[in-house]
């Protein structure tokens, strides 16, 4: 039984010791060594990577990234929840609902990034369609700010929060909304005391899906940011590209990885704790 | 009669189904009064009526003397204790009881703590009062919810067959207790079942229903004894159909010598007989091939299978019906 179950379980640990921990040992080893002429890494070994993680250069990116990807989560929670309770109360049409909000996934995100900057852009649809509507006379400023970084990574993760939302949602017995009005609430206090503490399980799956990825986005940011807005994804990026300095772009990318593991376990325990997630 | 509630002509219509038809009811305070009827009699729909989750088609409802039709759940002086509970589960018992409390009973502010208190005695759940539903036993949950909607002294309390998530063992125990706990509130209790037993047992007054109709409405007894329609009999305890009307199998007879005059008597042969502790249920065969159940005291002489004997009965036993198609 046990030399059963160690052989179906084989195959899935040897992908993961291949695909995920090698790489992992691969980059933690560059983090630790000097950035090679052209690229690469050489000898001698120093942690020069690690102690520049704390030039307040640096410092000021994680914030900034910290800062798009909790905007970015917060808007998606905003408009997802509101999406999820629609969809899961659908009824028949649920499926459809669904299909719907998963239908972007079918091409690639790269092109409809290239879309969005299409429709933002100075002569793009949005801002040419205004002027020709005499509402404005110059175009407005759509692409290449925060403003437009967050909106890619809202557009790019958003049915992240909401499929996790929909099946907390699905989940719940409507007796309980009936009987939270029939004890006096009105919808508002339903929602606050009702719907939302026993959705928190999505809500937080929802939010870390949406929250990790944001964190180390490069392609919206590098598209839709022009340039202008740099976040970790991107400065990591740049090290292993232009800047050809590989032992700090990992040791950035590890740096990245820590935190986001140090986050998740503090939101597992604090879940575990409420007997949820 | 002190009327507390009054559904007038009260009708509800969903595409191609009239769940509700005409239904016309005055309970009075203070009583327990049920709605008895198969699955489907529409018993449910009504007390969503009352409880707000369903607005009439048509007719009228009133409490305390107030039309309340359009008024939404968190605007009228009911409670619901649900089939399923409908106990918040992130909540504690206190919680949710005190849930009602910061809501519906606002005119209790400042003694909500000796409410809750107050509640939870009147459930025996005083131990209990930091558990989460999930670490409850079924009963227990019944009583928070009991507790959870009485706090609130609603002028009528709806119970949507509260009885029947519970093993048959604990269902009778906690009737008796549901009882008990009406009198000493008395606060109406407007209860809905499927189970004859239960509404003969806890009412004051029932009504049964079927379609969609109130076939009749009235206590126990008149309800057992002087059942107004053949669906009204049979729905409640056992019946014998014979030509000129309808016989519980109680009042059915068998003798082994015919029975003297006075009584209405057919030969018979005994086709079955089951044991039922407090009584021998005995299938008997007539003459002309009908079928009829009597149920004998145990100390009356043994019946066995093929036995030919005398079915009897008293004529003021038999049960008639106004002229209407056999159900």
């Amino acid at each position: 039984m046990n030399r059963l179950r160690n052989a179906f379980l084989a195959p899935a640990w040897m992908v993961f010791a291949l695909l995920f921990f090698a790489p992992l040992a691969v980059i933690a080893a560059y983090s630790l060594l000097t950035r090679g002429t052209y690229g690469g890494v050489s000898a001698p070994a120093s942690l020069e990577s690690w102690a520049r993680l704390a030039d307040p250069l640096y410092l000021v990116i994680l914030l900034r990234s910290f800062a798009l990807a909790g905007v970015a989560t917060a808007i998606c929670l905003l408009l997802g929840f509101p999406l999820a309770l629609f969809i899961a109360r659908a009824g028949a049409r649920r499926n459809l609902y669904l299909q719907l909000v998963i239908v972007p996934f079918w091409t690639s995100f790269l092109v409809r990034t290239y879309a969005w900057m299409f429709l933002l852009r100075e002569t793009g649809l949005v801002n040419s369609a205004l002027i020709a509507l005499g509402l404005i006379r110059e175009p407005l400023p759509l692409l290449y700010n925060n403003g437009a970084v967050i909106l890619g990574l809202v557009y790019g993760y958003l049915p992240f929060m909401v499929l996790p939302l929909y099946a907390t949602l699905e989940r719940m017995d409507r007796a309980l909304l009936e009987a939270a009005a029939d004890l006096g609430a009105r919808p508002w206090s339903a929602l606050w005391r009702v719907v939302i503490p026993l959705t928190a399980p999505g809500i937080r799956a929802g939010s870390v899906l949406v929250f990790i990825p944001c964190l180390g986005a490069y392609l919206t940011p590098d598209l839709m940011g022009g340039g202008k807005t740099i976040m970790i994804g991107n400065l990591v990026q740049n090290q292993f590209t232009t800047a050809r300095d590989w032992p700090f772009g990992s040791a950035l990318s590890l740096a990245l990885m820590v935190i986001v593991m140090v986050l998740l376990m503090a939101l597992v325990r604090r879940g575990g704790e409420e007997g949820m997630l | 009669m002190d009327t507390v509630l009054t559904l007038q002509a009260v009708s509800k219509q969903y595409p191609g189904h009239r769940a509700v038809d005409n239904v016309t009811l005055e309970i009075a305070r203070g009583e327990f009064f049920s709605l008895l009827g198969p699955s489907g009699c529409g018993k449910t729909t009504a007390l969503r009526m009352i409880a707000g989750f369903e607005e009439p088609t048509s007719g009228d409802v009133f409490l305390g003397g107030e039309r309340i039709n359009g008024k939404r759940p968190y605007e009228r002086n009911v409670s619901t204790v649900f089939q399923s509970y409908a106990l918040f589960p992130h909540l504690t018992v206190r919680g949710n009881i005190e849930f009602g409390l910061r809501h519906k009973g606002k005119r209790f502010a400042g003694e909500t703590g000796p409410r809750i208190r107050a509640a939870l005695e009147m459930v025996h759940l005083e131990d209990k009062e930091n558990r989460r539903p999930a670490e409850l036993s079924g009963g227990e949950r019944q009583r928070v919810a009991l507790a959870r909607s009485l706090v609130l002294e609603p002028e009528v309390l709806l119970l949507d067959e509260p009885l029947s998530a519970l093993d048959p063992k604990l269902r009778k125990q906690v009737r008796l207790e549901l009882k008990s706990l009406q009198r000493r509130v008395g606060i109406t209790f407007l209860f809905i079942t499927h189970d004859q037993e239960e509404a003969l047992t806890l009412s004051d007054r029932m009504a049964v229903m079927n379609r969609g109709a109130v076939e009749q409405v009235g206590t126990p007894e008149q309800i057992y004894l002087k059942p107004r329609s053949r669906f009204v009999a049979s729905f409640l305890g056992g019946m014998n159909w014979i030509d000129t009307g309808g016989l519980r199998p109680e009042v059915t007879h068998l003798a082994a010598e015919p029975p003297g005059d006075g009584v209405r008597s057919f030969p018979a042969t005994v086709v079955h007989s089951v044991f039922l502790g407090n009584c021998l249920q005995v299938q008997v065969r007539l003459a002309g091939g009908e079928t009829m159940t009597a149920e004998t005291s145990r100390r009356d002489a043994a019946f066995h299978n093929g036995d030919a004997v005398h079915a009897w009965w008293r004529a003021e036993d038999e049960l008639h019906f106004e002229a209407e198609a056999r159900k």
